[in-house]
């Protein structure tokens, strides 16, 4: 069974139909990358798997439950699915080692030494264990958004979801996170990614999603994809992306 | 008018006003403190979508607001022994006592004022900040203390500061249910000795000091919390 299903999910604001009929999956180990024209739907597609935005129709299963069901413990399937978003959100009242610790203490109940512990590995391995006391508005972008993909990890999570990762970075920030995203996927992570960088799908991907007003138009493996996309709208938008 | 002014009376009368000053410091310490808390729930209950809970709270938050300080002080004071009596079927029930009352009511009064303030606090927070916290498991009372409260205060510190000070001048109402704090205390000075003059002109420059001082720390403040992000 595939670790994220979304089976026909739709969605409306009011009359307006974000989603429609989405369906898709995400299997163990899988790096899927989700692409499209912006208002396309893909961060509220992303923001769906966790049950950070509501759907009105359809089921999301995650690791066997569904989101949408008012019996799951939404709290308890959120802490496994880690989440890395466009604005970094780290929390800006605590120190860096505080923001990787408050979710391992509160959530998974661990102790503040053991959870240091953790904070302190994962730190070293996206190259911050120098800036473990400084405050995220003392970081560069980058920086910010390494801190939060280690927010993530920390919590041993069964997938990542990364919406529009690079999106607010300057453009000489973009490759330190995107560096430690290519070591995440080749260590097998499950992830999920709504990303406009073709060279991480290109490089990383199993299978790229392309996404227009609501609907998924194109779910491929990467090199068909990226050899040729059948539909028209998914070639106009490669066309735009890819020459630079 | 100034002719006989006499600066002796002020000198007798410090200790006595000093008192009074402790008084309407405390007052203000713990209708500030009691405000904020309440306030803080009443915001929380404000902005609940469950209408069975925000409505209540919106409830009490405007009529609270649409009703005069002095009128919450004398319900308190006049209304609340008058109930205690009827439901209690004790005729020689005893009220809460001016002190009690005043706090209460000083207490009610402004949580109603605070919760509006809080609860623009708590909407100035990014959405983005609590879709984090949830994303990481937390649930909605670890994700309100841990994340959204502590940043909201940040914000909100000058303008809470801000309306403990309005608060501290509006603690001379209680003079209408017999208590003596600072203002009571000048007042009580100046009937005794015929010295209104004296007295009032130095308790109104003994408020405008202490409020300007303080009004100069809250900018202060204010310029120092720029939001760092």
């Amino acid at each position: 069974m595939a670790m994220i299903e979304f089976k026909n999910i739709s969605k409306w604001y009011g009359n307006f139909q974000v989603l429609k009929n989405c369906t898709t999956q995400v299997e163990k180990g899988e790096v899927v990358v989700v692409c499209g024209p912006s208002g396309s739907g893909k961060s509220t597609l992303i923001k769906c798997v966790n049950g950070l935005e509501p759907f009105q129709q359809g089921e999301m299963i995650v690791n066997g439950k569904s989101v949408g069901d008012k019996s799951t413990n939404l709290p308890q399937l959120r802490a496994k699915i880690g989440m890395v978003f466009q604005n970094f959100e780290l929390f800006p009242h605590m120190n860096v080692t505080a923001n990787l610790n408050l979710a391992q203490v509160k959530v998974l109940g661990r102790s503040t030494e053991e959870a240091t512990e953790k904070s302190q590995a994962l730190l070293k391995r996206v190259g911050l264990i120098d800036h473990a006391q400084k405050f995220p508005g003392q970081l560069s972008g980058g920086q910010q958004q390494r801190v939060a993909i280690a927010r993530g990890l920390a919590m041993d999570p069964i997938a990542m979801l990364f919406d529009e990762p690079t999106s607010a970075l300057d453009p000489e920030m973009i490759n330190e996170v995107l560096d430690v995203m290519v070591e995440l996927a080749q260590e097998g992570m499950t992830m999920m990614c709504v990303t406009h960088e073709m060279g991480f799908a290109r490089k990383v991907a199993h299978r790229v999603i392309f996404m227009d007003r609501g609907e998924i138009v194109e779910d491929a493996p990467k090199t068909e994809f990226f050899g040729t996309p059948r539909s028209e709208r998914a070639q106009q938008f490669l066309s735009k992306i890819l020459h630079h | 008018m100034f002719s006989d002014f006499d600066f002796d009376v002020i000198q007798r009368a410090l200790p006595y006003m000093g008192q009074g000053m402790m008084f309407s410091l405390g007052l203000t310490a713990l209708a500030m403190i009691g405000g904020i808390v309440l306030g803080t729930v009443l915001a929380l209950m404000r902005l609940s979508s469950i209408k069975a809970i925000s409505l209540p709270a919106s409830g009490y938050v405007n009529l609270l607001r649409s009703t005069p300080l002095i009128l919450v002080i004398f319900w308190f004071y006049f209304l609340v022994p008058i109930a205690i009596k009827h439901f209690s079927g004790d005729s020689y029930a005893q009220g809460i006592g001016p002190f009690h009352s005043a706090l209460i009511a000083f207490t009610l009064f402004e949580a109603a004022y605070y919760c509006e303030i809080i609860r623009a606090g708590i909407q100035s927070v990014p959405a983005g900040q609590i879709n984090a916290a949830y994303a990481l498991g937390l649930n909605y009372w670890q994700a309100t203390i841990q994340v959204v409260l502590p940043q909201a205060f940040r914000n909100m510190v000058p303008i809470l500061l801000t309306q403990g000070i309005i608060l501290f001048q509006d603690t001379s109402l209680v003079y209408v249910v017999g208590l003596t704090d600072f203002m009571g205390a000048a007042s009580k000075v100046a009937q005794r000795d015929g010295r209104l003059v004296e007295m009032y002109l130095f308790a109104a420059l003994v408020y405008f000091v202490l409020c300007f001082i303080a009004s100069l720390i809250v900018k202060r403040l204010q310029m120092r919390i720029t939001p760092p992000r």
